[in-house]
């Protein structure tokens, strides 16, 4: 798997397949990135639960927080890392034992050897990526804001 | 599917535009209007916090003029874009977002004229310093740095016409420096030089020239590579540093590689108010469609009179990089390699008085304050455009008193030829 470069279809059909995010790293500030990323993707209709062991057992943006992945009581589809390079290891296997289907390192976040560990599996792993920007993106939304999309189509633009 | 690289041609028509999601239409419509609605308080909210993509009021944001800059941005290869009410404006609102009082940039002396009057009066009263040094050897540039340099300005084809920058070697100075090189590529425009390539970090344009090609629409255009690293030597408060009148969002954490234009447009555009508006807008990207078409004719047809005007016996001198006699024309070769572009200077025998003899005396250029038209035009910029500097202003920035400028348009070059000798024997 490349990782330098994503086709547009397999970051499509991450965004289209899934549904419930745990965002490891969710911030409480509604300035911070994280706090951004969360309120887009829950207007988009994801279901975001966010994870933070210094906000565990308060909510955010409606949604109770955990301390990690292994007290969430539900299916997590995807697991989106918003922490450091250094922290995205263990967080990859934890995403593995939870039997989440996507990891997803934001901007700036990457680790190959983790990559390989979910690989291998079974899981499709995005790095260095941000699901809102690239929500965005193939909706057309960030246009709106002068952003490059790189996308061209004669069809009208129907989410992603 | 996955996405092709689309050839300029392709891209000149369709980046940034997609078939209107409620009706169809497929030209680009012209929002005409103000605001728009929130959905609830709460999307107004988080509009209004930039956490999540739309569309508020339209002197920050409107749905035509955002198809305008994503294009732009598509065709000079860069991350995003900003579009204002004139290339004076897209030069304000770079400049507010890179400098703090006190600090200073250094530009090119060979710039268009209103840019070094811009620079020189009207930035200094806000306490910016714009340095101007000689671009045609680039350690000028690096000579001039001080640690309150902030940023480096030149154009790729400077304007009065037939001066080629060296953008690689003072691209690289200001790499060195830690500061992003901002490119004015207005009259080269995408299609002949892409400043990106080259190592630049924005691009500024005035639309109203090449890229809306019509005359008809007063606009201007900045653009970020996104490749730059703003945090990188704490020179940049602006993109670094919480932001107060955001409730301390830092905007290149939180928007990365499309910060620069992020912050232009929600504190610069916003606070300072120079907005395109969305007629201008649509008539300007209407334009931008036949950029290449129209750009490899200009070229094509300036070639021809530059090589006429080289020959007449009243003519002293013809400063245009396509020609091989020009001291320019091996940068012209290495960054212009489809053509000169459409703009020249040319010295006229018998100095000042002879250059107003024949601007007057032209039957099919037009006499005017512009470049970039479909018609062909010619100014004596001596007593017009660069009336503001002074006598050694003047030389340095290529408009000596026998200097005469044109705009090569998309007439029969015959024709355009036909009415310069008649003008040049009156």
């Amino acid at each position: 798997m490349d990782h330098d470069y994503y086709p547009e279809d397999l970051i499509r059909g991450v965004l289209r397949s899934v549904r419930t995010i745990a965002m490891v790293g969710a911030s409480a500030h509604w300035n911070r990135p994280s706090y951004f990323a969360m309120k887009y993707l829950q207007r988009k209709g994801y279901r975001i639960v966010p994870v933070n062991p210094k906000e565990a057992g308060g909510m955010i943006l409606g949604e109770r927080v955990y301390g990690a992945l292994a007290e969430i009581p539900f299916k997590i589809d995807m697991v989106d890392i918003f922490r450091a390079s250094q922290a995205a290891g263990p967080i990859t296997d934890e995403a593995i034992e939870v039997g989440a289907r996507v990891v997803w390192m934001q901007l700036g976040v990457r680790d190959d050897a983790a990559a390989r560990r979910a690989e291998r599996a079974g899981l499709t792993v995005i790095m260095n990526r941000c699901p809102k920007i690239e929500y965005g993106r193939l909706s057309g939304e960030i246009g709106w804001l002068g952003i490059n999309t790189r996308v061209i189509s004669s069809k009208r633009k129907k989410g992603v | 599917m996955d996405t092709p690289e689309y050839g300029f041609e392709t891209l000149a028509i369709h980046a940034g535009a997609a078939p209107d999601p409620t009706t169809g239409a497929r030209t680009t419509p012209i929002y005409q209007t103000t605001s728009y609605v929130f959905d609830d308080v709460d999307h107004a909210a988080s509009l209004f916090n930039l956490q999540v993509f739309g569309n508020i009021y339209t002197r920050i944001t409107n749905p035509t003029t955002s198809v305008l800059e994503e294009r732009v941005a598509a065709l000079e290869g860069g991350r995003a874009a900003l579009a204002a009410a004139s290339g004076h404006a897209a030069q304000l609102l770079v400049m507010h977002t890179l400098l703090e009082v006190g600090d200073e940039f250094i530009a090119s002396d060979k710039l268009y004229g209103g840019s070094i009057t811009q620079f020189s009066h009207s930035f200094r009263r806000m306490g910016w310093t714009g340095l101007l040094v000689d671009p045609d050897d680039p350690d000028n540039f690096r000579r001039a740095l001080t640690p309150r340099t902030k940023a480096i300005f030149i154009e790729s084809l400077a304007n009065p016409g037939g001066i080629v920058i060296d953008i690689e070697s003072i691209a690289a100075i200001a790499h060195g420096a830690g500061i992003p090189l901002i490119v004015d590529n207005t009259l080269a425009s995408p299609y002949l030089c892409r400043p990106f390539g080259w190592g630049a970090d924005i691009i500024v344009h005035s639309l109203t020239k090449f890229l809306g090609g019509h005359g008809n629409s007063i606009g201007g255009i900045l653009v970020e590579s996104g490749k730059f690293d703003w945090a990188a030597g704490g020179k940049f408060p602006a993109l670094t540093e919480p932001t107060p009148s955001y409730h301390n969002l830092r905007f290149y954490e939180t928007f990365g590689d499309m910060a620069f234009c992020v912050a232009a447009r929600t504190v610069g555009l916003r606070d300072l108010g120079p907005a395109l508006s969305p007629m201008n807008a649509f008539l300007i990207l209407t334009g931008i469609e036949t950029l290449p078409l129209r750009m490899a004719r200009h070229c094509e047809n300036a070639l021809k009179v530059a090589t006429f005007l080289e020959s007449h016996d009243r003519v002293a001198w013809v400063s245009y990089a396509g020609l091989p006699s020009s001291r320019y024309h091996n940068l012209a070769r290495k960054y212009l390699s489809n053509g000169a572009g459409a703009v020249m200077t040319f010295g006229v025998k018998g100095g000042y008085e002879a250059g107003i003899r024949l601007v007057e005396n032209v039957s099919l250029l037009s006499h005017l304050a512009n470049i970039g038209d479909t018609r062909s035009l010619i100014i004596h910029p001596a007593s017009t455009t660069h009336r503001q500097l002074n006598a050694e202003q003047l030389v340095a920035s290529g408009s000596g008193p026998d200097v005469v400028r044109l705009s090569i348009g998309l007439e029969s070059a015959n024709d355009i030829i036909r009415d310069l000798d008649q003008a040049l024997a009156a």
